[in-house]
């Protein structure tokens, strides 16, 4: 399984899916949130691994 | 997915662009095109002195990273809104603190709201504003403030981390509505122009180096080159209609990659050709009775009328 973070939320996923569709799937916007797995930002193509932690940031933040 | 230039993997995937690029090539890629920015739409040379209006968010403070590393002459400037009872406001100070601490040549200022004038934007949006949301009044605070310390200081401009998402967003409230003269003025550089074309010295000219750039690559350049930023939106733009015109923006974008920037690169090149011309007037500028300040109507300007007491 894959367990994706977004803000206060947490999702478990199968793996095997992409970053896109994992994104998708959740119900956000691809455009609107990027992906870091081990603190390293992931392109959307991605396969997600069994384990793997994947924390969705919001693009529109701070300022 | 690998990336374009060297077949590493990719970190990002430009869609509008069909361009995937590494961790090195993403970051050698987005100061070029805030290079490119500045060149095509003359913001400013390596001579001038900029002034980089910082709040601790990730537009800002990766444009400050960014006029480093392309050697500009930049200074920060943040000022402290006393947004959240100042909670927010401190934290975000924090960030720009911490981001010049990390950074040879990472000067900037504060000007403090509350301390310096007296009263916070939520103290004065409750006086004058009767309870509505600040950022109308947030924003008039701080183009105020920062055309001051830009003049009283020499600088040559103003740069601000507005994205092409920001004006995409704008663009489409002005359009629907069919702003004319907000369209007519929305630009990469609002120039220090005032009566009839003239320079108007005490107008300092603003510039927007991340235009071309989508709020996601701003982002992801903050997150890969390692830029704590504040995460947190300010508290009063939660729900915003600018931020509800962006998801809007995204939903299209999503369908059709490149819609944002061929909406916006659209506007700017038929406002160029004079489609967006305004009334045709010369804006007629005065001087402020108070600060001095360019104003457009006669007695006090705008941020001066704030402090009137009521």
């Amino acid at each position: 399984m894959v367990k994706v973070m977004f803000r206060d939320k947490e999702w478990e996923l199968r793996a095997g899916m992409t970053i896109r569709d994992a994104i998708l799937k959740v119900g956000l916007d691809p455009q609107a949130v990027l992906a870091v797995r081990d603190g390293k930002l992931i392109n959307e193509a991605t396969i997600l691994g069994n384990g793997d932690t994947v924390k969705l940031i919001a693009v529109i933040s701070g300022g | 997915m690998k990336c374009r230039k060297c077949g590493e993997t990719a970190v990002i995937n430009m869609r509008q662009h069909k361009l995937a690029l590494c961790e090195e090539h993403f970051l050698e890629w987005i100061p070029q095109q805030a290079q490119r920015a500045i060149q095509k739409y003359r913001m400013f040379g390596p001579e001038d002195r900029v002034l980089v209006a910082v709040s601790g968010g990730k537009d800002s403070l990766s444009l400050w990273d960014v006029l480093l590393r392309l050697g500009y002459q930049v200074e920060g400037l943040y000022i402290h809104l006393g947004i959240n009872g100042g909670g927010y406001s401190d934290s975000s100070l924090e960030y720009v603190k911490r981001f010049a601490a990390a950074r040879e040549g990472a000067t900037f200022q504060v000007v403090d709201l509350k301390a310096d004038y007296g009263q916070s934007v939520p103290e004065l949006a409750r006086k004058t504003y009767r309870g509505r949301k600040p950022c109308a009044l947030c924003g008039l605070v701080k183009r105020h403030i920062m055309n001051r310390v830009a003049y009283e200081g020499g600088y040559d401009a103003i740069a601000t981390g507005h994205n092409l998402d920001d004006e995409a967003a704008v663009l489409m409230q002005n359009t629907l509505h069919w702003q004319t003269g907000y369209l007519a003025r929305q630009a990469p550089v609002l120039p220090s122009v005032g009566r009839g074309s003239l320079t108007e010295p005490r107008l300092v000219r603003k510039v927007k180096p991340f235009v071309r750039l989508y709020e996601r690559e701003t982002a992801a350049y903050a997150i890969v080159r390692g830029i704590d930023y504040i995460y947190d939106e300010c508290p009063h733009a939660v729900g915003s209609t600018t931020n509800f015109y962006k998801g809007l923006l995204n939903q299209l974008e999503s369908r059709s990659p490149g819609t944002k920037l061929s909406f916006y690169l659209s506007f700017l090149e038929a406002r160029r050709e004079g489609l967006f011309s305004g009334s045709g007037e010369a804006l007629e500028l005065n001087e402020c009775e108070k600060c001095g300040q360019p104003t457009s109507a006669p007695g006090l300007c705008a941020f001066c009328r704030l402090w009137v007491p009521r």
